[in-house]
């Protein structure tokens, strides 16, 4: 009855994702006893192996280091989880771009439905999970043999790094001669990640330009925020999408949530809503991101955003 | 090549949900219902390659009601040339979505199937990667650029950070994510001759596939609602807020 953890990682790091999905593979553990077993993957991944080694309630790390599983390539380490599986009642991942990648093939491969994005454990078997972009939330009983299950970060507390699992080394390797890695082009950034901020500020369609969303840099320097952006900036190509908080993007929950020029479609609020504090600058009174925020400022951006930035 | 592109009925976008009230799921009875928005950006992109001579033939396929056959046929208007209709009144799991789908891969043979990345009702994520894997066949997942190239196709995906672009052999899985493409509007004549285009209609059991799955949905139930706060009248007060009531700077 144990519980493996398929470790996230970001430029051969590990992402501070993974804390919180251990803190979920705890509450598992609560009712099943057991291990909980973090599986890192990659090439050249001994520092992600370490920090891993650190999480909380980790009992031992398993470190697949090979080139057939580098840049996180979904068939390969689908097929090592596949090998891997057999020791557990349940796998769980990051909802991250490489968890919801990867593990879908582990559930199909071994005939079993998929639990996507679990926001609360209930016990073993029963999860909670938002559907229609968190405007229900589903409990769902799985009746597999194997669970497959995607963790949201913002439901889970992330376990504190003192701990000093053993690291044991994964001798599997698979093959893969369908898909290999061309190129990465990855945003570099001194602010924090998006879904791991304290504070966050976010742009909308309201901002009117790309180039506009630099008067959000300077509040973002000032409260070390990370900066968003709602999907109809992204639609509008102000920003990338890499940037997008909502439905079909980051789920974020910081304790400080900045909404500028952001109108609040159910789409972009089912991104941010669990923040602890909301504040709207919106020049339409009417704009139903006032309906979920705690302070709200009616106001041109253009004036607002230079003031605070030098107020703060 | 034939491209395959699956295609979802699901709640319009713009509609504000309601749960039951016995919790039992969300009450879709006279609910505006419409193509999954990630879907209408799959047949985009499946018709695109088509216009650009990559693909010969389009065929689209949906699980679902018999209602479904109107998204088809939205599907056909946009430029798909066929569509195969898997009627079912179960709820439809994405394992048994992608069962059922690999088996209309495996007699169709077609050279890429496209699916969008997720569903906006179960927000589940799921049904390309299933169906890669039980097609042994490789996947490019939230694509936002797909270009084929001889017997391979490049996928860039957007991933957390930035974009990751992959070579995949073909045949091949590819999902959509929002900036593939911006999906037309079906015009009236398509609209029209699309009535006239080739729709055969299956069930699961001619499949041999099992629609049953061993998750139940025990309750559904609305989120807490968040209260709406108040309005401050200057940058000043809403430091003065931050700082002193919620404390956050």
């Amino acid at each position: 009855m144990s519980i493996l953890v398929l470790a996230d990682l970001h430029e051969d790091q590990l992402t501070g994702a993974t804390a919180h999905v251990v803190a979920a593979a705890q509450l598992i553990q609560n009712n099943t006893g057991g291990n909980i077993d973090v599986l890192v993957a990659g090439e050249g991944i001994q520092a992600a192996a370490e920090a891993a080694a650190k999480l909380d309630g980790v009992t031992k790390v398993r470190l697949a280091d090979n080139a057939v599983y580098a840049n996180q390539l979904a068939e390969p380490l689908g097929a090592l989880l596949v090998e891997l599986a057999n020791d557990y009642t349940h796998v769980l991942a990051s909802t991250t771009t490489t968890g919801k990648n990867v593990l879908p093939r582990l559930a199909a491969l071994k005939d079993v439905s998929q639990l996507s994005d679990i926001i609360a454990v209930d016990s073993a078997d029963t999860f909670k999970r938002p559907i229609y972009a968190g405007n229900a939330i589903a409990t769902v009983k799985s009746g597999d043999a194997l669970k497959v299950i995607t963790v949201r970060s913002t439901g889970f507390e992330a376990v504190g790094a003192n701990g000093s699992a053993s690291v044991e080394t994964v001798d599997t390797v698979v093959g893969n001669r369908q898909s290999s890695f061309v190129k990465a082009e990855l945003a570099q950034s001194d602010r924090p990640e998006l879904s791991a901020a304290k504070v966050v500020i976010s742009g909308g369609r309201g901002m009117g330009s790309g180039e506009n969303f630099k008067l959000l840099n300077g509040i973002a320097d000032k409260l070390g925020a990370a900066i968003g952006a709602s999907r109809a900036a992204v639609d509008a190509g102000f920003v990338p999408n890499d940037m997008q908080v909502g439905q079909t993007g980051k789920i974020v929950a910081p304790d400080l949530y900045i909404a500028v020029g952001i109108s609040g479609a159910i789409q972009h609020l089912a991104g941010m809503k669990d923040s602890k504090v909301i504040v709207a600058v919106n020049k339409d009174d009417e704009a139903p991101i006032f309906q979920v925020a705690d302070y709200g400022l009616v106001g041109d951006l253009f004036e607002i955003l230079p003031e605070l930035e030098l107020r703060l | 090549m034939k491209i395959l592109v699956a295609v979802k009925r699901v709640i319009d976008y713009n509609v504000k949900i309601r749960v039951k009230a016995d919790y039992s799921d969300v009450d879709l009875s006279n609910v505006k219902m419409a193509m999954n928005p990630f879907c209408e950006i799959a047949v985009e992109e499946a018709v695109r390659l088509k216009e650009k001579g990559v693909a010969t033939e389009v065929v689209a396929v949906s699980v679902g009601p018999k209602a479904a056959q109107e998204q088809l046929r939205t599907a056909l208007a946009l430029g798909a040339d066929r569509a195969i209709h898997i009627e079912t009144n179960e709820r439809a799991e994405s394992l048994a979505v992608a069962k059922l789908l690999a088996k209309v891969v495996d007699e169709e043979h077609p050279g890429l199937v496209i699916l969008g990345k997720q569903a906006i009702d179960t927000d589940n994520n799921q049904t390309g990667q299933m169906l890669a894997a039980l097609t042994n066949l490789p996947q490019g997942t939230f694509a936002s650029e797909v270009t084929v190239d001889g017997d391979k196709v490049n996928v860039t995906r957007e991933i957390d950070g930035g974009l990751q672009t992959i070579a995949l052999t073909l045949p091949a899985i590819v999902t959509t994510d929002l900036r593939l493409n911006e999906p037309r509007y079906a015009k009236l004549p398509d609209i029209m001759k699309a009535k006239k285009k080739p729709m055969s209609v299956k069930t699961p059991a001619d499949y041999g596939v099992e629609m049953a799955s061993k998750v139940s949905l025990l309750k559904v139930e609305s989120p807490t609602e968040r209260k709406g706060g108040i309005k401050v009248a200057s940058v000043d007060e809403l430091i003065d807020k931050l700082k002193n009531e919620a404390k956050v700077l």
